[in-house]
């Protein structure tokens, strides 16, 4: 042994660790129940003639449905597009000081997070029976131009109640007046998030207070925000099936169950409606993935595309 | 302020209260220009809030406090106190860098963007203009190689020397320090008061509220000795530290020296 190693002064290294493993009996009995009982759905699905799986094939990519799963997304993208943006704004006023515009973003939320939303949808799909036309202009102004001794009024801009609360914009109305409910609690929560010596350092740096808002506090926020507003985002996919109150029927389910209910095939058009709703939610999915990496910058131990150059550089510097 | 010289800092008779607690009972202070003023004092004396009230993050209750000849949060005409806005007061703390005892660094922004930020988005410097700037202040601050890295891959003696840099950006006349190393591991304090020594060096002024009092006594003109919401003992930091004149300064000092 001396001979063979002329370092005697360390000790042998310690022989590695051969023991028995414990065994896990519990494990493999769940995975044959589970085996079981997969390879009895997938016989089902096979063998089961209701589903009719040519039929669904058939019938699931038609034009019609195309364009019904289009108005889905395009739904889906502008209600949560405008309800984060009306939720931001109720955020930030539910924050402020001033009671009254705290209170009314309060009372907003009250309001229209206890209204289902397709009770709310009905009801915006029949606001043209409010007024006939809709109009823009000063308020109170027949009020006003009778106390100036004028007759006439004061408005620049008339439209048609039965046209504009119909269809696509009454839906969207209605969503995204329920949304921004939702979404502003969310927002509200990722502000009281961030650590308030953001908003001392901002301000102490002499940014104002909008400025460290929309440059410190938001910035931080998101990282908090993204996550149930990508719930919220599916959740809303989901909801657009409910447009059938206001009627919207050029909605993806509403043509699904269309075919379905035309054909007697029941079961194969709901299972081609359960196969829509999972590829898109899946694909809202995709994206939320590559939104939350965009906001924790500074908050993983990833390596930026600066930093990695700026190591590679070191590296070479170091072997020449 | 009849004498030629205006004080950087004039504080008379500061007074500030939370609820019903005064935490500031009257502080009379004047910081010269060019001058390093180290304030020490028991946890809860309001030295903390004092250095707070000088940039306005602190609304003082009574008493008037200038900086630079300006009135702090107000604007007074015709013997009356108008409150600035929100923009004005955003204004005065331009001329005003502070170092915050947590860094309060932005996190989701890398050490470059930190220092950067100020400049671009408060003062309208042209981006490359202040990159270059901000290259230099790291520099400055032996922070050349970590320019691109996010503050959580900081050591926390780094982090606190991109907030003395991102500070500087803003090419203040006064720095406010609010117990800067108190956060930092005793290893790392050192590379922090170097940095700070140097720009003391550089003939900023300076009011630093620490319990370094070998830096005090090395650096500081003046030390400023407060306890329960008054100054207590105001002089040469060397006579305070050594030779102590009242009671309660002698207390402290025997606690923590």
């Amino acid at each position: 042994m001396a001979a063979e190693a002329p370092d005697t002064t360390r000790p042998a290294p310690p022989e590695p660790i051969e023991a028995v493993p414990v065994r896990h009996p519990g494990r493999w009995i769940a995975t044959a129940v589970i085996a079981v009982l997969a390879a009895m759905f997938v016989h089902m699905l096979v063998t089961n003639p209701v589903f009719q799986w040519d039929f669904m094939l058939d019938n699931m990519f038609t034009p019609a449905v195309l364009r019904g799963a289009q108005t889905t997304l395009i739904m889906t993208v502008l209600a949560m597009v405008l309800g984060v943006v009306l939720g931001i704004v109720l955020a930030v006023m539910r924050l402020s000081p001033n009671p009254v515009v705290s209170g009314t973003a309060w009372t907003y939320i009250w309001f229209f997070r206890a209204i289902p939303r397709i009770v709310l949808l009905f009801f915006c799909a029949n606001l043209g029976a409010m007024y006939g036309t809709y109009e823009l202009g000063i308020p109170f102004d027949q009020q006003l131009m009778g106390w100036l001794g004028l007759s006439g009024d004061l408005r620049f801009l008339g439209l048609d109640g039965n046209q504009i609360f119909a269809g696509f914009t009454a839906g969207l109305l209605g969503l995204v007046l329920s949304e921004g409910a939702y979404m502003a609690e969310i927002v509200r929560a990722g502000i009281q998030s961030v650590d308030p010596g953001q908003v001392e350092a901002a301000n102490a740096l002499g940014m104002s207070r909008g400025k460290a808002m929309r440059r410190i506090v938001l910035p931080q926020a998101m990282r908090v925000i993204i996550p149930p507003t990508g719930n919220e985002t599916i959740a809303m996919l989901k909801d657009t099936s409910l447009l059938i109150a206001v009627p919207v029927t050029t909605e993806l389910n509403f043509q699904l169950r269309a075919i379905g209910s035309r054909t007697f095939q029941i079961i194969p058009m709901a299972v081609a409606s359960i196969l829509w709703y999972l590829a898109l939610s899946s694909l809202l999915m995709v994206g939320q993935h590559f939104l939350e990496r965009r906001f924790s910058r500074g908050f993983g131990t990833r390596e930026t595309k600066a930093q990695r150059a700026a190591r590679q550089a070191r590296e070479i510097g170091n072997t020449k | 302020m009849s004498d030629g010289a205006q004080p950087m800092v004039r504080a008379e008779g500061v007074r500030k209260s939370f609820g019903q607690v005064e935490v500031l009972k009257g502080i009379d202070l004047d910081v010269q220009s060019g001058e390093v003023v180290c304030v020490i004092g028991p946890s809860g004396s309001g030295k903390s809030t004092f250095l707070r009230c000088i940039n306005h993050l602190e609304q003082v209750t009574a008493g008037r406090l200038w900086v630079n000849g300006h009135l702090v949060g107000y604007r007074e005409r015709g013997g009356k106190l108008y409150e600035l806005r929100d923009k004005e007061v955003s204004a005065q703390r331009r001329d005003i860098g502070m170092v915050f005892q947590r860094f309060n660094l932005f996190p989701h922004m890398t050490a470059l963007e930190n220092v950067m930020e100020a400049p671009v988005q408060v003062k309208g410097v042209r981006k490359a203009d202040a990159r270059r700037r901000g290259i230099e202040l790291l520099e400055r601050v032996g922070l050349a190689e970590r320019v691109h890295n996010y503050p959580n891959q900081l050591s926390g003696g780094q982090q606190q020397r991109v907030a003395i840099a991102r500070a500087l950006a803003m090419e203040p006349s006064l720095m406010l320090f609010d117990e800067p190393t108190s956060a930092l591991d005793p290893e790392l304090v050192g590379e922090v008061l170097d940095v700070m020594r140097g720009l003391a060096q550089s003939g900023m002024t300076m009011v630093v509220v620490t319990h370094e009092m070998g830096f005090a006594r090395e650096v500081g003109d003046k030390l400023v000795f407060m306890d329960d919401g008054v100054v207590v003992e105001v002089g040469d930091p060397r006579q305070v530290l050594g030779d102590p004149q009242h009671v309660r300064t002698r207390a402290f000092l025997s606690k923590v020296l």
